[in-house]
């Protein structure tokens, strides 16, 4: 038992804890908080498994941009006591427990079964470049695609926020 | 030995952990948050198999990177449904939005 | 040239339809041309038929001559359209078309002033065609085609007076009662289809006598017969003759007794090659004869319509006939066919004039002493009264006795016995009749005058012909006419001395009895009556078979057209209707799937995941595939 396998088993049960109380808050704002500890729990095992380029990014964009995109959400659409904003439905969440089980145990069974041959090589040192290489590279067009989705979404977020106007 | 599998698991059993919260909750904006914790589930996988499987080539983190990018444009679309359908019904309630029906 | 006449036969069938559509497509405005156009046409046809019959007639060994050309042309039904000359032919064309050519001259006074004269000629021509295309025929195709149109014939001039509701419902009655015995006809035909491949007579008659199983050829026969019990009138299908005396009396004489209602019989002997190789049919065929002749000969004792008495005569005779036919003496049967055409349509012409003199008076009571007024068609109805009763040396006398000599040569006493009693019931009936409407002392021809020449000049010839039509049956020819007629193989037996005296005594005793009864008036008839009354009525009403056909019709056939109903409106329906609300039951449970809940969608898309998670983990990937 390795100093980093010690670290993983840490990191994996902090990130689960935090998604498990992400769940299970009554209080959406403790909700979210706990997220952004998954996310950052996330983004510690991508550090470990050497993806460190991307493990930034995990910051950046899911901890920083898009929990504050969350916290903003709730704080417009807050309609009652605090206390009582994210809870669960009262027959839902059975059904929804026993498939959520269901399906780890079914994916959890599968996973072990099969045999994973691990293979030869090593990652390229520099992994940020290869990265950029492959984006603009072979997979310009998809690296486009995606610029092209963030405007759609940009200028769909803006107006549907905006709502309809008085004058429009 | 951590390998491949623990790994594996550990996105396995976040992604059940975000069904959970997609099928249970009433908030609609919860539902959106277990989404994007099961986004990262598999984001996590991605990684995780090109560190042990692929490892010449960066593909996975790349297929990550698209992820996140498509993520975060589907967050910020639902949120601001989420705030229109808010205006006219004044609740987020996912009980609620029920027009589509007989 | 008198070869050539015969490849020109087909000529005979072809022009009164020629003449039935000039008339009924450009001439029924003009009824004394449209009249003048049918008469021409069958004028042609019977001098034609004179030409053929003299070839026929002339010739050493028996004469066949066929032709024909294909009509339909399908793989597995080739059906021709053909002519077939034989003796038999011969006979039937000279028969038919000397009766027709009278008939419609005698129209030209009967019909007079009757506003559907022309249409009433044209109908007469599609008779004429049709029965001449029958008589003609060379398969059992084509004269199935015939068959049903002389039927459609018969039926448009039963209902000619078409305002009077009873001529309605007779010509309905005719129509329908003849189609029963057509199915039997055609299921038949469509067995000889099936087993043979050909309709054609001569083909069948050399395929047939190969052929050895006897049960299918027994159902064939009989199937077949079922075709003229109904067209001639047979029990249990006679039910339609009587009433057919609706229709005009020219039309009685030409349809319904001389040449119509011989069609089956003409057909039983063309067909004879399947009759004569199943014993067991002929016995049947014997028996529904016999039987017939009986059983109309008891109801015409006690008939007062003039027209009725002749229709059941009419009925006895063709039992007369079939019974030959059944019995072996197929030359007899034709002969009968012959001589009976003469001197029946006779009788019924004769009976016309009295009708038309006296205004459509028919009931023999309320005429009488008509034998002053009207003598030429008083003593010509008393030479045809005396050719049926079978007097020597009139036509019927040899006709008949030629039958009575076959039942009796071949073993059949009980026919023989049954057949002299009908001969004399016979003279019995129709000397009644004499007595009271020419002889009797009532007053209703008191008022009568003779008929136009027009009228009276068939009746003289037809009469000539009643007397003198018989000789070529009998031995004073050398039976010349077994000669024309014949079928190969069948017995031929001599003339016997004591069975002519029989049958003479047994109708000299009918006529003295009428003599006695009716005219010298020596017991008094209404005594007779009323003593044995339920007899009368028995006979009267015609054994009431009418009635018993019509209960049988509204309990059987409307019971079970009445269940039919039921099923249908219950069962099936219930069926549909049942599908329908399943649907609309299974939809009404199922609609609460889409309750708009978005989370619910969801359970249901996990749920298929976990099933397909579990279909690929327990039995390989393949099975998503």
């Amino acid at each position: 038992m390795s100093l980093s396998d010690i670290v993983f088993l840490g990191t994996a049960l902090i990130t689960i804890m935090a998604a498990v109380g992400m769940v299970s808050f009554k209080n959406i704002v403790h909700s979210a908080l706990s997220l952004v500890f998954s996310f950052l729990g996330v983004a510690a095992i991508y550090f470990q498994l050497e993806a460190g380029f991307l493990g930034l990014v995990q910051i950046l964009v899911y901890a920083g941009a898009i929990s504050v995109l969350i916290i903003f959400a709730i704080m417009l659409v807050m309609d009652r006591e605090v206390n009582e904003t994210n809870l669960s439905h009262p027959k839902k969440k059975y059904c929804g427990g026993i498939i959520a089980l269901l399906i780890t145990l079914g994916l959890g069974a599968a996973i072990i079964n099969t045999v994973w041959t691990p293979a030869k090589g090593y990652l390229p040192e520099d992994k940020v470049g290869a990265i950029a290489e492959l984006l603009m590279g072979n997979y310009v067009v998809a690296f486009e695609i995606a610029a092209l989705l963030l405007l759609v979404a940009v200028v769909g977020a803006i107006i549907l926020a905006k709502g309809v106007g008085q004058n429009d | 030995m951590i390998n491949l599998t623990h790994y594996l698991l550990l996105g396995t059993i976040l992604f059940g952990i975000g069904i959970y919260g997609v099928l249970a909750k009433k908030n609609a904006v919860a539902v959106l948050m277990s989404v994007e914790l099961m986004l990262n589930a598999v984001n996590l996988n991605f990684i995780a198999i090109n560190k042990f499987v692929a490892k010449s080539q960066m593909i996975g983190q790349l297929f990550a990177i698209i992820i996140i990018v498509v993520a975060a444009a589907e967050i910020a679309v639902g949120l601001a449904l989420i705030i229109a359908i808010f205006r006219q019904k004044k609740s987020v309630n996912l009980n609620d939005f029920n027009l589509l029906k007989w | 040239m008198l070869e050539t006449s015969v490849q020109y036969a087909w000529i005979i069938a072809v022009l009164p339809f020629i003449a039935f559509a000039l008339i009924g497509l450009f001439l029924h405005r003009w009824p004394y041309f449209s009249a003048a156009i049918s008469i021409l046409a069958i004028s042609i046809s019977f001098i034609i038929s004179l030409l053929v019959s003299l070839t026929v007639f002339t010739s050493e060994g028996s004469y066949i001559y066929e032709a024909a050309f294909r009509w339909l042309n399908m793989p597995g039904l080739k059906v021709d359209m053909g002519i077939l000359v034989d003796g038999l032919t011969a006979v039937m064309l000279i028969v038919v078309t000397m009766v027709a050519l009278l008939v419609q001259i005698y129209s030209l006074g009967y019909m007079h002033g009757d506003p559907g004269f022309a249409s009433y000629y044209a109908y007469q021509s599609v008779f004429a065609g049709s029965m001449l295309g029958l008589v003609l025929a060379n398969n059992f195709g084509q004269i199935f085609v015939f068959w049903e149109l002389v039927g459609l014939a018969s039926y448009l001039l039963i209902g000619f007076w078409f305002g009077r509701n009873s001529a309605k419902q007779a010509a309905k009655k005719a129509f329908i009662t003849n189609r029963v015995g057509d199915f039997g006809f055609l299921l038949s035909i469509l067995f000889l289809q099936i087993l043979f491949g050909t309709l054609n007579f001569q083909g069948l008659a050399g395929e047939i006598a190969g052929y050895t199983n006897s049960a299918v050829l027994i159902a064939i026969s009989l199937l077949m017969l079922a075709g003229p019990i109904g067209k001639s009138a047979q029990f249990p299908l006679h039910v339609w003759l009587p009433d057919a005396m609706e229709g005009p009396t020219p039309v009685s004489a030409l349809i319904h007794a001389a040449t119509m209602v011989a069609a089956g019989v003409y057909l039983i002997a063309r067909a004879y090659f399947i009759f004569s190789s199943t014993p067991e049919a002929l016995m049947a065929i014997a028996i529904v004869g016999g039987f017939t002749a009986l059983f109309a000969a008891t109801i015409a004792i006690v008939q007062n319509d003039i027209k009725r008495i002749l229709a059941y005569s009419t009925l006895s005779q063709l039992g007369y006939m079939v019974m030959a036919m059944g019995v072996g003496a197929m030359t007899a049967g034709m002969f009968h066919l012959m001589t009976h055409a003469f001197f029946k349509s006779l009788l019924f012409l004769g009976a016309g004039s009295v009708i038309h003199a006296l205004h459509d008076e028919q009931d023999i009571w309320k005429m009488g002493r008509l034998s002053k007024k009207m003598p030429i068609t008083t003593w010509t109805f008393v030479i045809g009264a005396l050719a049926l009763s079978g007097i020597f040396p009139l036509s019927g006398f040899w006709s008949k006795d030629e039958i009575l000599l076959g039942t009796y040569a071949s073993g059949h006493i009980g026919l023989y016995i049954l057949g002299t009693i009908v001969a004399f019931l016979t003279a019995f009936y129709m000397f009644r009749l004499i007595f009271v409407a020419f002889f009797g002392s009532n007053e209703g021809g008191e008022k009568a005058h003779e008929s136009s020449p027009v009228m009276t000049v068939p009746l003289l010839i037809l009469a000539v012909m009643a007397v003198i039509a018989g000789f070529v049956g009998s031995p004073l020819m050398g039976n010349v006419f077994a000669h024309w007629v014949s079928y190969p193989g069948l017995a031929h037996h001599n003339p016997s001395i004591t069975i002519m005296l029989v049958s003479t005594l047994v109708a000299v005793a009918g006529i003295l009895l009428a003599w006695a009864l009716y005219q010298k008036e020596m017991v008094d008839v209404n005594a007779i009556k009323l003593k044995f009354n339920a007899l009368y009525k028995l006979l009267y009403n015609k054994y009431y078979i009418d009635e018993i056909y019509q209960w049988l019709i509204d309990h059987l056939v409307d019971g079970t057209a009445k269940i039919l109903f039921w099923f249908d409106i219950y069962i099936v329906n219930g069926i549909v209707n049942g599908i329908a609300a399943l649907t609309g039951l299974a939809g009404y449970v199922l609609r609460y799937t889409e309750n708009g809940q978005v989370q619910t969608y969801a359970i249901y898309m996990f749920a298929g995941i976990i099933i397909v998670i579990g279909l690929v983990m327990t039995a390989g990937f393949a099975i998503v595939m």
